[in-house]
């Protein structure tokens, strides 16, 4: 009778279950590697589909059932145009819109406020209106404004109760005539009777939406570009889908980098599954021969195996669903969603419920495990047992040509890669060189490993030639210990090199775009605060003041489907650009008959596609003016594209005489302090504007910088550590699986400690080599980061610079660490009785 | 003066726990240089016990090992180590060569962990690689050899530093009869060529009777066999 064999089920408990015995904190360790990654990208995806969706939602309340929405600059265009469309015979109902961000004296995010006629809204955003039906004629009695509830409770403020709005210098009260229910909409939202908004804010006779509604059968798309050409300059008619895609795509390119963030944390679980399942395969070679001597077949091997890493990626998936969404309900619970940019404000967003998405990361974590393990698993299930049982390695010297050849393709496919350009404005291919770079750089190891060690001289110590000898000859095993570490740490350089470039390039523009002493400028994104000629004459005159510099910043729309483009209009000093702006080229040329000239950033450089010495058209005043490109320069704020221009060709095409930033440059021998105060003093409401010194404002963006960066060194950090830890995990098992070896050596002589002294001196080797090999490969992969990622990602440059002192003791104390796991291993090895270990074969 | 033996057992005692009975006791034992002698026993016996304590590995409850005169229960870890180093050679039956030196350097091993100049070292490992018949070998590493071929690198090495007292433990439980009977003939003939003592622990009569003299280790001690005349 045939004896029983076990089914690969079987096996697969039988090894797993020995393995857990065996090795819980290698386990352990594997499955927090898993959980990490998933842990991660589920957050980052929960997060963002619970804020896009209520984004995508509330920017569909707010634009209704409009057809189309035309869309000017937010200080608005001359209502005649209202007119206009309103008489046009092919439009059902043209509804006209005042939409601002109001700045509230004392809080430094704006309030969104609507200012509609409501009996035309009422057929476009139904919804929105509504709530107001029984009191219309008190909506337009004309001082005051229905709050959402999530305003009022944001605002603490009731019916009946009078908020404060800023316009320009001053604080005008409105009455809150009521709160809309928090079905009707979920984020803070102000609605005003359009005339009284634009009464209020100083905007008679001006608009800057009208929400179109046309009759059934209308071809949108070919109506939209037929009144397209009749619009003033600067006024532009998109599709509503494409006003709801415009904040989704400015915020894409950050998620994509947390996604991709994600996607290394797994990777890098991954290859500590493949590392540590090869280590394991190769410790258990004789015990998984001697199964295949009692009939396992090669496939039922190969299974187990496999089965095992996919084991250990389930358990560490469901932990990392769980921790994944954890975090995401604390995200949008403590930070209302915002993962890192600013970009996806929304409050009051919940979890939604994703049980598919949540499936597809666990099997995400499961498969990648199961990959991870692939490898050893046929490697070990295609080992001849006799060759196994009798102990014999694998041919490393074959594997590593092999792996060596394929190493130089993805690394020249990598340098192509990097070379390509973004895909929809996304470094598609960036990513891709990333990956490419890292697994050649990975598959050249074993090669580069013998190189090195080929060449490695006889120092006459026996314990150090001796540990030369052995990783020479076992390189298979030194690489497997090596590309944990190696995955991890290129990683972390090219992160720490990119981060530090940019803090280094941060700093410089800093210190480029805050020259002056004080800083003042109205909150943050609104419409509303400005400074009037007569509050600027005010700060002129200070006694403290030796010279102020006058800003107005405005929003202007140069392509429906992009983000706002800034204005910046500045009180510039001739031929003395660079000293005002941190210029990176500049046009040689004069500029041509009748334009002025423009410093662009470099965002619309690469969006909009201007170049310099080229010359643009911006929309002012109502009219396109013509510039030429006279320079290009760094913005670090902005990455939708900035423009500066001359103010006074700015008032004079516009005449806006209002400013929106001021710098002052003190007296010498002027008090900051005492000066802040000052220019405080000369509002109605000191706390209308934010008024801080430079260094403050200096401060305070590091601060936010390190904040935003924070998460990308812990991450990071971890990432060390889990590769450390295999590291310390290789060490050990080789360790216990060199006891025998180490008892002959203590036979023959060798001193205990030289023993030990052995094996530090491998593991000193190893991680000397990986450090200098992660330092390199981290050093290319940075300026895939810097230079391809970076600039693809956000349209900013940065200078390369490296944290010499920081990847120094990063290095050191991973050498460090990696000779105590070594002399720990090996004081567990040698601390078993030698002669036993000896005996251990017999 | 009358000669110092190299190895000298005094009264021996061992017992693994307290509450059982000792595995042996009261084992004296006297060996000269020269000398080849094979310890046969039944499997538990002791034997290998009996050797641990002879290298040093382990300590007896009572008596002595005293190696070229100096009682290794005095010695510390190192010293023993140290002594073990210069004055011991091991030949194992699973053989016990570093897979990843070369055929010359696992001989020579011995001779670097002495400190011996490199010239010199190279000399000898290459007298000790043609007195034990794998002169060709010398740049192979020990996969690519036979078994038999292996524990011939285990015998150069362990002889190459001439020590006084060289142990082998079952040296030919691995190998064929042929290669076994080459084996254990080198190993006497280099053990008497270093002017050393040989102690074989061996459960094989055919590879003792290759001894001068055999002793057989159970309850009472050690017993005499058989003597070569």
């Amino acid at each position: 009778m045939r004896p029983a064999v076990p089914g690969a089920g079987r096996v697969w408990s039988i090894l797993l279950l020995s393995q857990l015995r065996e090795q819980p904190g290698r386990l352990l360790t594997t499955v927090i590697a898993i959980a990490l990654g998933v842990a991660l990208a589920a957050s980052v995806y929960l997060v963002n589909v619970a804020a896009l969706g209520e984004f995508t939602q509330a920017t569909k309340r707010l634009v209704g059932e409009a057809g189309i929405v035309v869309r000017g600059p937010r200080e608005g265009f001359a209502e005649d145009l209202f007119v206009r469309l309103a008489r046009d015979p092919r439009i059902a109902i043209a509804s006209p819109v005042l939409e601002l961000d109001a700045a509230l004296p004392g809080r430094r995010d704006p309030l969104k406020i609507l200012g509609l006629d409501p009996l035309r809204a009422g057929a476009l955003q139904p919804a929105l209106i509504g709530d107001i039906g029984a009191n219309l004629l008190e909506f337009l009695g004309g001082d005051g404004l229905y709050l959402s509830a999530a305003a009022a409770q944001d605002l603490g403020l009731h019916r009946g109760d009078t908020l404060q709005v800023t316009v320009g210098d001053q604080a005008k009260p409105l009455r809150v005539l009521g709160v809309l229910s928090a079905d009707t909409y979920s984020q803070p939202l102000g609605l005003m009777d359009i005339a009284a908004a634009q009464w209020t804010f100083d905007r008679l006779g001006r608009l800057n939406r009208i929400d179109l509604s046309l009759p059934s059968g209308t071809d949108v798309e070919d109506f939209r570009r037929s009144i397209a050409s009749s619009l003033p300059p600067g006024v532009l008619a998109v599709a509503p889908q494409v006003e709801r895609d415009r904040a989704v795509t400015v915020t894409r390119a950050y998620r994509v980098n947390l996604n991709m963030l994600a996607l290394v944390a797994l990777w890098t679980g991954a290859f500590l599954v493949f590392s540590t399942q090869s280590l394991s395969v190769l410790r258990r070679r004789k015990s998984l021969a001697l199964l295949r001597a009692l009939g396992v077949t090669r496939g039922q091997l190969q299974r187990a195996l496999i089965g095992e890493g996919a084991a250990l990626g389930a358990v560490g998936a469901v932990l990392g669903v769980v921790a994944g969404v954890a975090v995401a309900a604390a995200i949008l619970r403590v930070l209302n969603g915002d993962v890192g940019n600013g970009g996806l404000h929304v409050v009051g967003t919940s979890l939604r419920a994703a049980p598919g998405s949540l499936l597809a990361f666990f099997a995400i974590g499961t498969s990648v495990a199961a990959a991870g393990a692939w490898l050893p698993a046929r490697s070990a299930a295609r080992q001849p047992p006799a060759r196994a049982l009798k102990g014999a390695d694998e041919d490393y010297g074959g594997i590593a040509k092999s792996a060596a050849w394929s190493g130089l393709l993805s690394l020249v496919s990598g340098t192509v890669m990097a070379c390509l350009p973004p895909i929809h404005n996304l470094p598609i291919f960036g990513y891709a060189a990333v990956a490419l770079l890292l697994f050649g750089a990975i598959l050249l190891v074993p090669t580069l490993t013998v190189y090195v060690l080929r060449r490695a001289p006889r120092s006459g110590r026996v314990v150090f030639d001796t540990a030369i000898a052995q990783l020479r000859e076992n390189v298979g095993l030194s690489a497997l210990s090596l590309a944990a570490i190696i995955v991890s740490f290129s990683l972390m350089v090219a992160m720490a090199i990119m981060v530090y470039s940019f803090r280094v390039s941060f700093e410089e523009w800093l210190g480029k775009v805050l020259p002056a002493d004080i800083q003042l400028r109205v909150p943050f994104g609104n419409d509303t605060a400005y400074l009037p000629p007569a509050a600027q004459a005010k700060l002129v005159a200070l006694p403290a003041a030796a010279r102020v510099e006058f800003r107005r910043t405005r929003q202007i729309q140069l392509d429906a489907a992009r983000a706002p483009v800034t204005l910046i209009a500045r009180d510039l000093l001739p031929g003395r650009m660079r000293e005002q702006l941190p210029l990176l080229r500049a046009a040689a040329a004069a500029p041509p008959d009748g334009s002025a000239p423009a410093w662009i950033s470099e965002a619309l450089e690469d969006l909009y596609g201007y170049r310099l010495g080229q010359t643009i058209e911006i929309p002012l005043g109502g009219r396109p003016r013509r510039f030429y490109v006279a320079g290009i320069w760094r913005d670090y704020a902005r990455n939708t594209g900035t423009i500066v221009i001359d103010r006074a060709t700015y008032s004079a095409a516009t005449a806006d005489p209002d400013a929106t930033e001021a710098s002052l440059w003190l007296r010498p021998g002027a008090d900051a302090a005492a000066a802040v105060a000052a220019v405080r003093a000369t509002f109605a409401r000191p706390d209308a504007f934010e008024v801080m010194t430079s260094t403050v404002v200096r401060e305070r963006s590091l601060q936010i910088f390190d904040r935003a960066f924070a998460i990308t060194y812990a991450l990071e950090a971890i990432a060390v550590v889990i590769g450390l830890t295999g590291v310390s995990f290789a060490a050990s098992s080789t360790a216990l699986a060199r006891r025998a070896e180490f008892g002959m050596l203590r036979h023959i002589g060798m001193l205990r400690r030289q023993v030990v002294g052995l094996l530090a001196d491998e593991g000193i080797l190893l991680s000397i080599f990986g450090v200098i090999y992660g330092l390199a490969l981290g050093g290319i992969l940075s300026l895939v980061l810097v230079y391809v990622i970076n600039r693809q990602s956000f349209n900013w440059s940065i200078d390369l610079a490296v944290p010499y002192w920081q990847l120094g003791v990063v290095s050191l104390v991973l050498i460090a660490a990696a000779a105590i796991t070594a002399i720990w291993s090996g004081r567990a090895a040698v601390a078993d009785d030698a002669v036993r270990a000896v005996r251990e074969d017999w | 003066m009358a000669e110092i033996p190299v190895l000298r057992l005094d009264s021996l005692a061992k017992r693994y726990r307290a509450d059982r009975p000792a595995i042996f006791e009261g084992l004296n034992l006297s060996l000269h240089g020269g000398e080849y002698l094979a310890i046969m026993g039944e499997s538990g016996v002791g034997k290998s016990t009996l050797l641990n304590l002879l290298a040093g590995l382990d300590r007896p409850d009572s008596g002595r090992v005293l190696l070229e005169g100096e009682d290794l229960s005095a010695l510390d870890d190192d010293a023993t180590t140290l002594l073990r180093r210069r004055a011991i050679g091991f030949v194992f039956q699973a053989f016990h060569v570093l897979p990843y030196l070369s055929v010359e350097q696992n001989v020579a091993l011995p001779l670097e962990l002495l400190g011996v100049e490199e010239g010199e070292r190279r000399r000898r490992a290459a007298d000790m690689l043609a007195a034990v018949g794998i002169g060709a070998l010398a740049a192979r590493l020990p996969r690519e050899l036979s078994g038999g071929e292996v524990q011939r690198i285990a015998i150069g090495r362990a002889l190459i530093h001439r020590p006084r007292l060289v142990l082998a433990d079952e040296p030919t439980g691995n190998l064929d009869p042929q290669s076994a009977a080459q084996t254990l003939a080198l190993l006497r003939d280099q053990v008497k060529a270093n002017a050393g003592a040989g102690i074989l622990i061996t459960h094989s009569r055919a590879a003792a009777d290759t001894a001068d003299r055999i002793l057989m280790l159970d309850a009472r001690g050690l017993t005499p066999l058989a003597e070569r005349r």
